[in-house]
């Protein structure tokens, strides 16, 4: 389930990260608040292209969610500990972006809302795995 | 992790790999999808960019003064010059043969996201004789793509005032007026404007703003001093 979430959420910031350096010229939004997000100087973070950090890190979870899947590692500590670390830090800079979106933007992106559901929810997954895993270990 | 069999594990692969495959391939779609239109920024200004184009003209070549205006298609004071003081410069000064306007591209990238779009959907009207129309559209219609959509904006209002939807489609998607756009901001630029909307009048620049009845005293002078022997 983290997996396919952390696919989708790959696939939504792939989708913002190619309509900001111009493979995709028109958004598909319903408010047209994507496209006055991801032209804000509020879209690149540090000099990155915040939809970029999203690609790389929703791959990086992906990644991890994948190992954690694989037989040998059923009931191995270590990768969920470090989703829900990864995820962690992923919930701490959404909710930065959604602070942006409302209060200095003040345009909202659907697509982004999407993102920070997604992020919450593997986030939320991942601590209950951790609990079940720490449980079973007595 | 939880604990998977092998069989699920391998259908969990299989819909992993089949939602990867479709979004890829929608992704993909997109990216060729004849909507997509992207205007660069970091273009090479080429000398065809400028061959025998030195802004939009408005009225008789033939006018005994000139006005330039850089401007910006998503700066509020520009929007309302064009709209509450255009008009009447148009009737009073350059319908009577007085003036001739000369519109210029000054997009404030890094503040107004859609500005660069909007001076190229103005280039592709330009492109099949309807500049003037598309720049009225946009400009009166601002509030309607200034948040966003302002692609699908653009080329709603190329339909309403009767373009040629291929043509002003095929010219958004090759972003053959970037250079052109891009040239007009940087001779803009090396003449010292910093904002908009500026005005160059007989080789001064006015920065301030100016409304219809001072562009018209600036008019009347220079044509009185023009016509002293």
């Amino acid at each position: 389930m983290i997996a396919l979430l952390c696919l989708a959420g790959l696939f939504i910031s792939l989708y913002l990260w190619l309509y900001k350096i111009g493979i995709i010229g028109t958004m598909m939004c319903g408010t047209g608040g994507c496209e006055t997000v991801q032209t804000s100087p509020e879209s690149v973070f540090l000099g990155v292209e915040v939809a970029l950090i999203g690609v790389i890190g929703y791959a990086v979870l992906l990644l991890v969610a994948l190992v954690g899947t694989a037989p040998a590692q059923a009931d191995a500590l270590g990768p969920s500990v470090l989703l829900a670390g990864l995820s962690g830090g992923a919930v701490g800079f959404t909710l930065y972006l959604k602070y942006l979106e409302f209060f200095v933007i003040g345009a909202v992106c659907r697509w982004c809302v999407a993102s920070a559901v997604i992020i919450l929810v593997v986030f939320g997954l991942s601590l209950l795995d951790l609990r079940r895993l720490r449980g079973a270990m007595g | 992790m939880a604990k998977q069999q092998q069989p699920g594990l391998n259908r969990f692969y299989l819909l992993l790999g089949g939602i990867a495959v479709l979004g890829a391939g929608g992704l993909a779609y997109l990216a060729m999808s004849r909507r997509a239109v992207s205007i660069p920024v970091d273009v090479t200004v080429l000398a065809a960019d400028t061959a025998g184009f030195r802004g939009y003209l408005i009225g008789s070549p033939d006018a005994p003064v000139e006005v330039t205006e850089y401007a910006d298609y998503q700066c509020p004071a520009c929007q309302s010059f064009a709209t509450i003081q255009f008009p009447d410069v148009k009737a009073r000064l350059i319908d009577t043969g007085k003036l001739r306007w000369r519109y210029r591209d000054f997009p404030l990238d890094q503040i107004h996201p859609f500005a660069r779009l909007a001076a190229h959907s103005a280039a592709c009207a330009d492109e099949q004789g309807k500049f003037e129309a598309q720049f009225e559209q946009i400009n009166t219609g601002f509030a309607a793509w200034n948040r966003g959509g302002a692609n699908g904006v653009f080329r709603g209002y190329a339909e309403a005032i009767g373009l040629d939807a291929a043509r002003y489609d095929d010219c958004m998607r090759s972003a053959r007026y970037a250079g052109r756009i891009q040239a007009s901001l940087e001779e803009g630029a090396r003449l010292g404007v910093s904002g908009t909307p500026t005005f160059l009048i007989n080789g001064r620049l006015y920065t301030d703003g100016l409304n219809s009845e001072q562009i018209r005293q600036i008019v009347d002078s220079l044509a009185a001093a023009a016509a002293t022997p």
